[in-house]
């Protein structure tokens, strides 16, 4: 198991090194001076050259993507073109936003989707079944944003449960920040929460009429016993794979919703920066997604290990 | 009183007979043997006892087991008495057990599910149990996992589990179909080591007459969900009352009729070949090691003539196979058809491989489900340089279906149209219509019944006679090479270790392991004889 995690590990750094490269190629190939956009038209060679000195923006391609990279390091992300901060601190603040509500959304998408899942899979076709998969259906197919907007009307507005929007700072105490955090997490997990039942339903189905199954039922096991002893553990690869993508989903695609209730997350700090093109912060937020997703995916690839020993050997 | 007694037994499953009227009694230290082909109702008749009935299955008649009435159970009074009074041993090993629980886990369930014991008194029994089934704890402790074992391993593991609460009766549902001739024998002699010790009931349940004929003390046949013949093991081979037991007795041992002159222009020619598969590395920089499936094969086949390769799964045979008909490159030596290579640089050569067919062990999983018929036999026309359009291609596929003795119209059919038997016969016709001079039969009867097997056999002899075919007949059924072939060669860890005319080999074999094989190979005894 040591040497599986290992080797993950290894994978893990190497693709965090094409990653940067392409990201930095990508960037360096999108056309629009920064130093221009932010001086404006009227400026001289000699200002624009003393700007692009001061962004970083010269020098050969390999020193600039060497910089960048041992800047990140060292935890320097370098400073903003438009705000004139440090990246580092303003992705910092986002994050703590993004982090809890991505985190929250998923617990309660998973906590949503485990029980609905096993619950229509063990009474497949029952009454159960039938509205556990229409439910779903319809979560899948409510766009999130409307259903987002239906809540603010019901829980805050009409009922006065939860503020409409914005966020009440960490510092307002853990409660207040996170019942800030709740309506967006549930609109958030909705849709979220019926893929994964469907999906654990239907892997959970197909693993019940695996012949191990009949195995255990003819040892003495009833249903019950057999679903929960043998089938789940192994009809828990797929749905590790649908948390995984959901999870870096979250993180970085909250932006209708983030925007929706006001809530200054990663997803509208990336959208502004595009628009102002402030490429050092485009770059260094579409950095740090990457590497959430690749971390992400590492820890669903040790996950995946922890319940099949096949895939342990194999590695 | 017997231990199982099954009297009046019908089965519907939504609404379909698929039991009538089935009896049948097993004694305390009995086998029983229950034979019959696919769709006989045999393994129904087991989940009937069982009382794993799909949905839907509605069961009328008595089934009474140790004094239990099973029809009239509840179901939590049927888990008490599956694992316990009654074990049940599978077809499929590779998918019996759980695939991500240890075996010591797996087999001491059935201890605790049952018994109010301790989790270490569990394992400890499980241990026994394994003991008792051969697998020792020095090579085989509790830690390890299903995919670590062979199918025959697992299978012990498997009867392990079924055995380890000494139930009264155990049913074993082809337990030794999906294995190996030598380990057939020693799952075979495994099972009734138990029935004796344990002075258990036996219901083994199995398509193959020659398993249960030196086995069994009794034996029940049984035809589209009836009992057609029943009775001690030697009364019935003796006076075989029934035509169906006639039919059925003489299908396995069917021997089609062959012209056997011998022939000597070589067609195929296979010198030296070498074919190496590059392991996994063990390390990331480790120096990349190699699996040697194949080492140094060397033989010829003449034109016309049938040559049989018979070995155990790993061997190489399907390597080997691959290699032939120019799907894999080989490592070294050179395979010829008519002198041809079948490579050429690093090319598959298609003017070879138009030459030749082959005919898998799958009827169905190897054609395109989507696909109609027609299109499918007309396939191997891509290996032609100008293959024939409209009205040719229709009398071709038409001529085809017809030289395996389906109809024409068959073309407009798909494939989950047909039954088994039939499914082979397309598969011939798919390999035919190019009229190649080589057909590579890989395993080719032996998902096949037996009565069904005779009637393909029958056709591959037909056919080489008209089309002068030539055969490479790849088979683990010992009874089949020896009806169909004329030499036969016998592969060991990617060796052929002996070769010969096959009467020859088999009569008087010269390796040790060809003698195994034929020593492990269940045989039929002679008519009347028994």
């Amino acid at each position: 198991m040591l040497r599986f995690v290992l080797k993950r590990l290894v994978s893990l750094s190497l693709s965090l090194v094409v990653a940067s490269v392409v990201i930095f190629l990508f960037v360096e190939v999108v056309p629009g001076d920064p130093a221009a956009f932010m001086l404006g038209l009227n400026a001289t060679e000699d200002t624009l050259a003393a700007l692009r000195d001061q962004l970083g923006l010269s020098g050969s391609l390999i020193e600039r993507y060497l910089s960048w990279v041992g800047g990140m390091l060292r935890g320097d992300f370098g400073t903003s073109y438009t705000y004139r901060t440090p990246v580092s601190e303003m992705i910092a603040d986002r994050m703590w936003i993004s982090l809890p509500l991505a985190l929250y959304a998923l617990t309660l998408s998973t906590l949503i989707a485990f029980p609905a899942g096993i619950w229509a899979a063990s009474k497949r076709g029952s009454l159960a079944d039938v509205s556990v998969m229409g439910l779903t259906q319809l979560g899948v197919a409510i766009p999130n944003f409307w259903f987002a907007m239906l809540m603010v009307l019901v829980f805050a507005i009409n009922l006065r449960w939860f503020s409409a929007g914005g966020f009440a700072g960490w510092d307002a105490g853990v409660y207040p920040a996170m019942k800030s955090l709740t309506l967006p997490a549930i609109a958030l997990a909705l849709p979220q929460a019926s893929i994964l039942a469907r999906v654990m339903r239907s892997s959970l189905l197909d693993t019940l009429s695996e012949d191990f199954i009949r195995t255990a039922r003819a040892k003495g096991l009833t249903k019950r016993q057999a679903l929960w002893r043998h089938a789940l553990r192994n009809a828990l690869i797929p749905v590790l794979t649908i948390i995984g993508l959901q999870f870096s989903f979250l993180l970085a695609g909250a932006i209708i919703i983030e925007n929706v209730f006001f809530l200054p997350g990663l997803g509208r700090l990336v959208f502004q920066a595009i628009s102002a093109r402030d490429l050092i912060v485009v770059e260094s937020v579409v950095m740090l997604l990457v590497f959430a997703v690749i971390v992400v995916n590492f820890a669903v690839d040790i996950a995946y290990a922890a319940v099949d020993p096949r895939l342990r050997v194999r590695g | 009183m017997s231990l199982l007694e099954i009297e009046g037994l019908d089965l519907d499953i939504h609404g379909e007979a698929i039991l009538k009227d089935v009896s049948l009694a097993v004694q305390p230290g009995q086998i029983v043997g229950v034979i019959g082909e696919s769709g006989s109702g045999k393994s129904m008749t087991a989940f009937s006892v069982m009382q794993l009935l799909p949905d839907g299955a509605v069961c009328r008649g008595r089934v009474t087991l140790g004094g239990h009435e099973m029809l009239a159970l509840p179901e939590p009074s049927l888990c008490r008495l599956r694992g316990n009074e009654v074990g049940m041993v599978f077809q499929e090993p590779m998918t019996a057990l759980n695939p991500i629980q240890p075996i010591g886990a797996q087999v001491a369930e059935t201890v605790l599910i049952h018994e109010d014991v301790s989790r270490a008194e569990a394992m400890a029994r499980a241990r026994k149990a394994l003991e008792r089934c051969e697998l020792p704890e020095a090579k085989f402790p509790l830690s390890r996992y299903p995919h670590e074992l062979s199918g025959g391993q697992r299978q012990r593991v498997v009867i392990a589990m079924a055995i380890a609460l000494r139930p009264k009766l155990l049913i074993a549902d082809e337990p030794t179909t999906a294995l190996d001739v030598t380990t057939q024998a020693q799952i075979l002699r495994l099972l009734r080591r138990l029935v004796d010790e344990d002075g258990m009931g036996c219901m083994l349940i199995t398509h193959d007459l020659a398993v249960v004929a030196d086995m069994a003390h009794e034996i029940v046949i049984m035809r589209q969900g009836e009992v057609v013949e029943a009775g001690p093991t030697g009364r019935v081979f003796d006076e075989m009352r029934h035509p169906y037991t006639r039919a059925l007795f003489e299908a396995s041992g069917h021997q089609p009729e062959r012209d056997e002159t011998p022939r000597d222009v070589p067609l195929l020619q296979v010198r030296d070949v070498v074919r190496d598969y590059a392991l996994p590395r063990t390390r990331l920089f480790a120096p990349q090691e190699h699996f040697r499936a194949v080492n140094g094969v060397s033989f010829e086949i003449a034109k016309g003539e049938s040559l049989g390769l018979v070995g155990e799964s790993g061997c190489g045979k399907s390597t080997l196979t691959r290699a032939i008909l120019g799907l894999e490159e080989v490592q070294s030596g050179e395979i010829l058809l008519d002198g041809e290579p079948v490579f050429t640089g690093h090319r598959p050569n298609r003017d070879v491989r138009r030459r030749m067919q082959v005919v898998f062990q799958d009827p169905f999983g190897s054609f395109n489900p989507r696909w109609k018929v027609g299109p499918l036999v007309a396939e191997p026309f891509h290996l032609l340089d100008d293959p024939p359009n409209g009205a040719d291609r229709d009398r071709a596929i038409a001529e085809a279906l017809e030289s395996v003795g389906l109809a024409p119209e068959d073309r407009l059919k798909y494939i989950h149209e047909f039954s088994g038997g039939q499914r082979q016969r397309i598969a011939i016709a798919r390999a035919l219509i190019i009229k190649p001079e080589l057909i590579i039969l890989d395993e080719a009867v032996s998902a096949l019944d037996v009565s069904i097997r005779a009637q393909i056999l029958d056709l591959l002899a037909d056919l080489s006679a008209r089309f002068g075919l030539t055969y490479l007949f790849i088979s683990h059924d010992l009874s089949v090479v020896r009806t169909i072939t004329d030499r036969v060669m016998v592969m060991q860890a990617g060796e052929i270790v002996e070769e010969g005319p096959t009467a020859l080999v088999f009569d008087a074999p010269q390796h040790d392991y060809t003698k195994t094989l034929i020593a492990a190979a269940p045989v039929l005894p002679e008519r009347g004889a028994a």
